[in-house]
């Protein structure tokens, strides 16, 4: 698996806000790269990859870790 | 009414409107409210409103007891189970009438398992049962039971493959599949799954409540449970339905009042009310349906065309007539319908911040489809194409004020 090139610290907020912050920085950054996007909002698990579908980008997966539910996207266009 | 009417109206359907009331304007806004929550709570029938007034006055006696007004209230309740039966295609012994479409669904659930736990104590349910269904199931896990979940597509459709795998593994009491979605409003493949459960010996309950007085149920089923305030009726009457032959045990402590499957004095002016107008709702069922599809259609089609990046749930054919489900990207769903009770509009949410435990519908979850921004119209016999056209004339502005606010616009 790709690691991350940045992580997003999205704990503490409720949703849409984690979604509204992949959205923002995803364009920001190359093709290709992963963001990781900690966000303990339970909605996030559901929204994020949801997101991704419309979006036409790539939800790499689930990985919680000690900082709790964390989401890793790559940027596909 | 008299209450020679009250058993009237428990044995011809009505039609028309009889003393047509709009009980919904709390709330002074600009323009007249436009409720759009039926899978919430119908607006009530006319003819439930009539039947309960009437039924006020002359089913408040005890049915049980032994003299002329009791005989009377018997007289009722045994015409209201009668209708009712005669209305789902069952025998009127096999009919209880409940407390609510929760404790039906409770009673359902608990007793089906009861009644069969000598063969196994597993229950198979899909992902997206009711609330109601599936707290039965986390009270029969924690008792050492165990429930097994099946998963659903897309479009909210359960995975018959995994269903018929599923009760056909060894041990299991009972199959729960709820008729069509209350979120999403998907109609289930209950007759196929019912052949699955048929093979393997299983009996399969059915949560009806969004089905009853809306569109017909299959056949099939052992249990089947429904809810009087999603047709028009009263709120707090539910119907349990144990066909002849199934294993049911009841799982509370011994009444014998409705055949022993539910405890307790029942509601009786409202179980006539909520048969009465059963009966209605069933005669005007197919024209409803006819009515209300399109206009179902029409709001799918245009939420979808005008507001910008939005997911319509559910399956657009396979779908009960009266409810759409859609998400709004990057708007906060409780903001939502705050801004549209704003403008009048009444609509439910299935998103987290809208609900008391702060998790996104479990139903938009297992459909994996996106849970924020939702929005659940539903529509009833009330609801007017003037009514469709103005939530969908308001909509893509409100939706556009939202995001602006919230610094979103062009993401
Ligand atoms: C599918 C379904 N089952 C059960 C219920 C519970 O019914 P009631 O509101 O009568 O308790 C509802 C209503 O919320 C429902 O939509």
């Amino acid at each position: 698996m790709t690691a991350p090139a940045e992580i997003l610290d999205c704990r503490g907020q409720r949703c849409p806000l984690p979604v509204i912050a992949v959205a923002r920085r995803l364009p920001e950054l190359p093709v290709g790269t992963v963001v990781r996007v900690l966000a303990d909002d339970p909605a996030a698990a559901v929204d994020l990859p949801a997101w991704c579908r419309m979006r036409g980008q790539e939800f790499l997966g689930t990985v919680t870790g000690p900082d709790g539910p964390a989401y890793d996207v790559r940027r596909r266009h | 009414m008299t209450g020679s009417t009250v058993l009237g109206s428990l044995s011809a359907p009505h039609r028309g409107d009889l003393g047509h009331t709009r009980a919904i304007a709390l709330t002074p806004v600009s323009a007249s409210p436009v409720y759009l929550d039926a899978a919430t709570a119908a607006p009530l029938h006319p003819v439930a409103r009539q039947a309960l007034l009437a039924a006020l006055d002359d089913g408040w006696a005890d049915p049980g007891k032994l003299y002329a007004q009791a005989r009377r209230a018997r007289q009722l309740l045994d015409a209201a189970r009668a209708a009712t039966a005669e209305t789902l295609g069952v025998r009127p012994d096999e009919l209880s009438f409940t407390p609510s479409g929760t404790a039906a669904a409770h009673g359902a659930v608990l007793g089906g398992l009861s009644g069969r736990r000598r063969v196994g104590t597993a229950l198979v349910h899909s992902a997206i049962e009711h609330s109601a269904v599936l707290h039965a199931a986390e009270r029969h896990v924690a008792g050492c039971g165990t429930a097994a979940e099946v998963p659903v597509d897309r479009l909210g459709r359960v995975d018959l493959d995994g269903w018929a795998e599923a009760v056909r593994a060894p041990g299991v009491a009972l199959a729960a599949l709820i008729a069509a979605s209350h979120e999403v409003g998907t109609v289930q493949p209950v007759a196929e799954a019912a052949a699955a459960c048929a093979e393997a010996g299983v009996p399969l309950y059915v949560d009806a409540a969004q089905a009853v007085g809306r569109v017909p149920v299959p056949a099939g089923w052992s249990v089947l449970s429904a809810s009087a305030h999603k047709w028009g009726g009263p709120p707090g009457v539910g119907l349990l339905v144990v066909r002849k032959g199934a294993r049911w045990e009841s799982p509370w402590p011994a009444d014998d009042r409705e055949s022993g499957r539910t405890p307790g004095t029942v509601n009786l002016p409202a179980v006539v009310a909520a048969a009465a107008s059963l009966r209605a709702a069933a005669a005007d069922a197919a024209a409803e349906a006819a009515r209300l599809t399109p206009l179902v259609d029409r709001i799918r089609a245009r939420v979808a065309a005008e507001v910008p990046d939005v997911e319509v749930v559910g399956d657009p054919h396979h779908r009960l007539p009266h409810l759409v489900t859609f998400s709004c990207l990057y708007v906060d769903g409780e903001a939502l319908l705050h801004a549209l009770d704003r403008r009048g509009f009444a609509v439910s949410s299935g998103s987290s911040c809208t609900s008391s435990t702060l998790r996104p519908s479990h139903v938009l979850e297992a459909m994996g489809v996106l849970s924020h921004g939702n929005v659940r119209v539903s529509l009833h016999r009330e609801t007017t194409e003037a009514d469709v056209e103005r939530f969908l004339a308001e909509l893509p502005g409100i939706v556009a004020d939202l995001r602006a606010e919230a610094g979103v616009v062009g993401l």
